[in-house]
């Protein structure tokens, strides 16, 4: 290898001049075609590596540690300060129906209320629609984001979860989750205190300034524009806080990123 | 009397971080295109008022690719490659700017001006290209054009990947509706790049193909008044004028 002036003829920026001789370059072009051939046969054999890994909930484990891995730095980087951008409630309008997981049932009114669950699945209490009515009413107009990729500008009503929290529950605010299920434990969520505890995270109660209509989440869902719609979910039946996180989660063993988070 | 020798053209940096580019992307086109297609309810149409020319994209497209119904693997598969997609975009940003790579891709006022030039040349007009760089100006362009595109990939992704934690990045973008089709502009950006890239590459002969993989291509050089080269191979004393007829393309 020498190390003549450049010989390029249209000189590189980058250029370092080098230059080998035709014997050089053809042993040179021997290595670099078993290196390429190494390369190729390198990427095949990794792409059908992760192909075939077992699977962790529907998707190769080595996918799911991924997704472990990108909850690790999101919420290692969270700020309870950042807002999601609101919206005029003009700009807002009724969104489309996408999912009947955990409500298929017609909702009977005289019988639902809301559990409250601690840590072992003891009752810690049981509410009315009355008692989330009767707690400061909060509106947020945010985008709704579905993974599916659509989204959609609309207006919540309803408590924060935050004020739910500590008008009862003051003293489950440490618990590092909270899991959250239709009444007949079809369609469950899991979702870290953090978020839930959020200013914008609301239980629910109006959907363009009306009350939830039954295919909306009727009486009370979870709303955050913190999350994608998947774990928004509609018609609580049961909250449970807890210290592990919650293992029933409906979209994440179904392949989904439990964390979610936008 | 001529003689061969190979010159650098593509430092190993350059190399390495072009190949490794290619699946990655690849990867990434590919996952985006199943996050693509579990909203087709709205899909993006080419055409003019009513007219659509072309739906992106036709089942014959989706389906052999399998795209359809995979949205948890493409958002698995997108949400982690993007992450070295990222990495290797950032050494070799770094990597031009030590090695002022970055020039080749910048065109001067020269040119610029030999835009016309160049034209004509290609399309047979005249003989003789334009005096350019290691690129010529419509090389520089789409080159730099798909650097900027990977920047743009990059931070469009992470405006549509966390909205509200990032939420002035996706303002930036114009929001998230707006983030979502410039991240897929740039995508049909990519494949049309490849397209175009393909067909220059092919153009430009395989010696041309092969120095991005060996770094070298052999280039014909007159020995300086006829006087052989010692058998060595050591340096000629000054550099020997070039074959004019040796072109270098894409």
């Amino acid at each position: 290898m020498n190390d003549a002036p450049n010989l390029n003829p249209h000189a590189a920026a980058d250029s370092t001049g080098r230059t080998l001789t035709e014997a050089e370059f053809k042993a040179r072009s021997r290595r670099s075609f078993l290196t390429g051939l190494g390369g190729v046969a390198a990427a095949g054999l990794g792409w059908r590596w992760v192909q075939g890994r077992p699977e962790a909930d529907n998707i190769p484990d080595v996918l799911r540690s991924a997704h472990e891995l990108n909850e690790e730095i999101w919420r290692g980087l969270f700020r309870d300060g950042a807002m999601a951008p609101t919206f005029d409630f003009n700009e807002s309008s009724m969104m489309r129906v996408n999912g009947r997981h955990g409500i298929r049932e017609e909702l009977d009114m005289d019988t639902w209320q809301l559990v409250v669950l601690d840590d072992d699945g003891s009752a810690l209490g049981v509410h009315t629609l009355e008692d989330l009515r009767g707690l400061p009413q909060e509106e947020t107009i945010v985008e709704h984001k579905c993974v599916e990729g659509w989204s959609h500008v609309v207006t919540w009503g309803g408590p924060t979860f935050a004020s739910f929290v500590n008008a009862w529950y003051p003293e489950q605010a440490n618990r590092a989750f909270v899991g959250l299920s239709t009444p007949d434990r079809e369609y469950n969520v899991g979702l870290e205190m953090p978020a839930m505890l959020h200013a914008q995270t609301l239980l629910a109660l109006d959907l363009q300034r009306a009350p939830l209509t039954e295919e909306h989440g009727a009486p009370v869902r979870l709303s955050t524009p913190l999350k994608y719609g998947i774990k928004q979910i509609k018609r609580i039946g049961t909250i449970q806080f807890s210290d592990t996180q919650p293992e029933n989660d409906y979209w994440t063993v179904r392949g989904y990123d439990w964390y979610a988070a936008l | 009397m001529t003689e061969r020798i190979a010159v650098e053209k593509h430092r190993r940096g350059n190399r390495w971080m072009h190949w490794l580019n290619f699946p990655l992307l690849t990867v990434m086109i590919w996952s985006g295109l199943r996050i693509y297609w579990a909203d087709l309810r709205d899909p993006n149409v080419l055409g003019i008022g009513s007219w659509e020319v072309f739906t992106f994209f036709p089942d014959f497209i989706n389906e052999p690719l399998g795209l359809e119904r995979r949205l948890a693997r493409g958002m698995a598969f997108h949400f982690s490659f993007g992450w070295l997609f990222l990495i290797n975009g950032l050494f070799f940003a770094i990597y031009l700017s030590r090695t002022k790579g970055w020039r080749n891709f910048v065109p001067n006022r020269s040119d610029f001006r030999n835009i016309g030039p160049l034209l004509l040349h290609e399309i047979g007009l005249r003989k003789e290209a334009p005096p350019q760089g290691k690129y010529n100006v419509m090389q520089q362009l789409s080159y730099a054009g798909v650097l900027f595109m990977g920047f743009l990939a990059i931070v469009s992704g992470f405006a549509i990947y966390k909205p509200t934690q990032l939420s002035l990045l996706t303002t930036l973008m114009g929001g998230y509706e707006s983030a979502r089709f410039i991240h897929w502009l740039v995508t049909i950006g990519f494949l049309a790049f490849f397209v175009i890239h393909l067909l220059q590459v092919a153009r430009a002969g395989f010696g041309n193909f092969w120095s991005m993989v060996t770094g070298y291509e052999l280039i014909e050089v007159e020995a300086i008044g006829s006087t052989p080269t010692t058998d060595d191979g050591s340096t000629p004393a000054e550099p020997p004028t070039v074959d004019e007829n040796e072109e270098v393309l894409a």
